[in-house]
């Protein structure tokens, strides 16, 4: 029909309209696996949190000599005699040298030379975590009791490995930062070009009286178009690469890796990121209109 | 169209120079004022400035310096979001036409109603009869570069009187037709003035101007306003 909506501005013949959904798909895709990231490195953290807070391990030397075994066992059972009067301590549980032996086994295997090894064996303390446990005089007291006793209460090891994942988390978050600075860059660069192509018509709808808003929205409405379609490319090149690595870890036996699952939350953002960047596209778009018409008399 | 008593000022230059970045003044100390209501030629050779005067006037440039003062409101001080609110006061028809070439004559004229927010309806209802006024009836569906010069320049027209301006202004609207559809462009622009819209028509065809010799007319050389010729005796009928 004659009246057919058109737009004022033909942006959809521009070379952006060809390049950017194509671009945003990258950026898209990168953003989610930096997501995908941030998020299994939260659920780690959170786990060994979980799995660590409020616990004790202490670690008895084997004896040595003829009852090396049964020397051995009195230890531990001193060790465990100890630990169970500090206040605060809720549950105390001794692993006896085949569960020790059980735990080993993924890394020393399960030979006979290894059970003759003078292996140390472990006590479990769950401490209540609300208790304030005085863990250096426990120690001290520890070490006087029981020789080649010695308590370790993970925090060391546990907060630089924290440290560490947090580190990587920040840098996730850094990296969607960046794509997206670069993707509202290529969005500004679009548009700048899609006004001067168009400057002509720019020009004549803003000596009619147009607002800057009217001319902003079609360029903005455009952008958004192409970074919701662009997106949407993207979330279909993301899904296979996580569900590939999402498989790909789970054949990982032994437990060397701890799980790479994504939880809920985790495709729920990536599932907004199309949206995120139509949005982003959008919202570039129009305040670059913007700025270029207000240099306009 | 909110047309003003006739007499009053609709705009007044004082002073008002202008130059393009560093280089030399193409207009300077402009002063004039055009009553409501007025119709005037704007003439002079090419090159002396009547296309920069009339963008001044259309609010395309800002003058360098002098005061501009358009519908009562002095252009210096008016904030840069009122101006479309003027702008929609003013038709312009481009020396060059300036239509948009994506969109049909129906589009193209409905474009100054389309930036005002006016109902679907409305555009159905006025566009056509317009384009059927200025004798494009059967060209409402076709682009610009299917039409012929004289075609385009109507359609422009058009654009320009859709919005029933207070203030016409035409950058030489005749340059590209045959002298009977001149004439008759400009026994239009009579009809609109009649209507109450004050027009300025820019023009170098001196024939143009001594066949409507009744009226008033600025003249720009080098830059400068050399005559304001008072309105002189009334037209012959239109043939």
């Amino acid at each position: 029909m004659m009246f057919r909506r058109h737009s004022d501005l033909p942006l959809a013949g521009d070379a952006t309209s060809r390049f950017l959904p194509w671009l945003v798909a990258l950026m898209v895709f990168l953003a989610s696996m930096a997501v995908a990231g941030a998020f299994v490195i939260s659920g780690i953290i959170d786990r060994w949190d979980h799995d660590v807070s409020g616990t004790l391990t202490v670690q008895v030397l084997p004896a040595g000599g003829d009852q090396a075994e049964a020397a051995t066992e009195d230890r531990v059972r001193l060790a465990v005699d100890v630990m169970r009067k500090v206040p605060g301590v809720v549950a105390v549980k001794a692993f006896d040298k085949k569960r020790t032996l059980a735990l080993l086994e993924p890394w020393l295997g399960g030979t006979e030379v290894v059970q003759d090894l003078p292996l140390p064996r472990l006590i479990d303390v769950a401490v209540d975590p609300t208790a304030r446990v005085d863990l250096a005089e426990v120690a001290e007291r520890l070490a006087q009791a029981v020789p080649g006793a010695s308590l370790d209460d993970h925090r060391v090891w546990l907060s630089r490995l924290i440290n560490l994942s947090r580190t990587l988390q920040w840098l996730a978050v850094m990296v969607v930062a960046l794509i997206g600075a670069v993707t509202a860059a290529t969005v500004v660069y679009g548009t700048r070009t899609g006004m001067a192509v168009h400057h002509g018509i720019v020009e004549v709808l803003h000596l009619i009286g147009a607002h800057d808003d009217y001319i902003a929205r079609q360029f903005a409405d455009r952008a958004f178009a192409l970074g919701i379609s662009g997106g949407l490319m993207g979330l279909c090149m993301t899904l296979p690469a996580l569900t590939a690595i999402g498989w790909a870890s789970k054949r990982l036996e032994g437990g060397f890796l701890p799980s790479l699952s994504l939880p809920i939350m985790g495709y729920v953002t990536i599932g907004l990121l199309p949206l995120l960047a139509g949005g982003l596209a959008m919202l570039t778009a129009r305040l670059t209109v913007h700025g270029t018409l207000s240099r306009m008399p | 169209m909110r047309h003003r008593p006739r007499g009053e000022n609709i705009i007044r230059f004082d002073s008002v120079g202008l130059r393009y970045g560093l280089g030399p003044e193409v207009l300077q100390d402009i002063s004039f004022a055009l009553p409501s209501g007025s119709f005037h030629f704007l003439t002079g050779p090419s090159g002396a400035g009547k296309s920069s005067l009339l963008r001044l006037m259309y609010l395309g440039l800002r003058p360098t310096r002098g005061r501009v003062v358009l519908f009562d409101r002095d252009i210096a001080s008016t904030k840069r979001y009122e101006l479309p609110a003027l702008r929609r006061r003013i038709g312009v028809v481009f020396q060059d036409f300036r239509l948009l070439d994506h969109l049909t004559a129906l589009d193209n004229v409905a474009l100054p109603l389309r930036v005002r927010g006016v109902k679907e309806s409305e555009i159905r209802k006025h566009v056509p009869e317009l384009l059927s006024w200025v004798g494009l009836a059967d060209q409402l569906g076709a682009r610009p570069s299917t039409l012929s010069g004289g075609q385009k320049q109507r359609v422009a027209i058009a654009r320009a009187v859709i919005g029933r301006p207070d203030l016409l202004l035409a950058d030489e609207p005749t340059g590209n037709v045959d002298d009977h559809i001149a004439m008759r462009l400009m026994y239009l622009f009579e009809e609109l003035n009649k209507l109450g819209t004050t027009i300025v028509v820019a023009t170098h065809n001196e024939l143009l101007v001594q066949r409507f010799a009744h009226l008033p007319r600025l003249h720009l050389e080098h830059g400068t306003i050399t005559r304001v010729r008072d309105q002189g005796p009334p037209p012959e009928p239109a043939p």
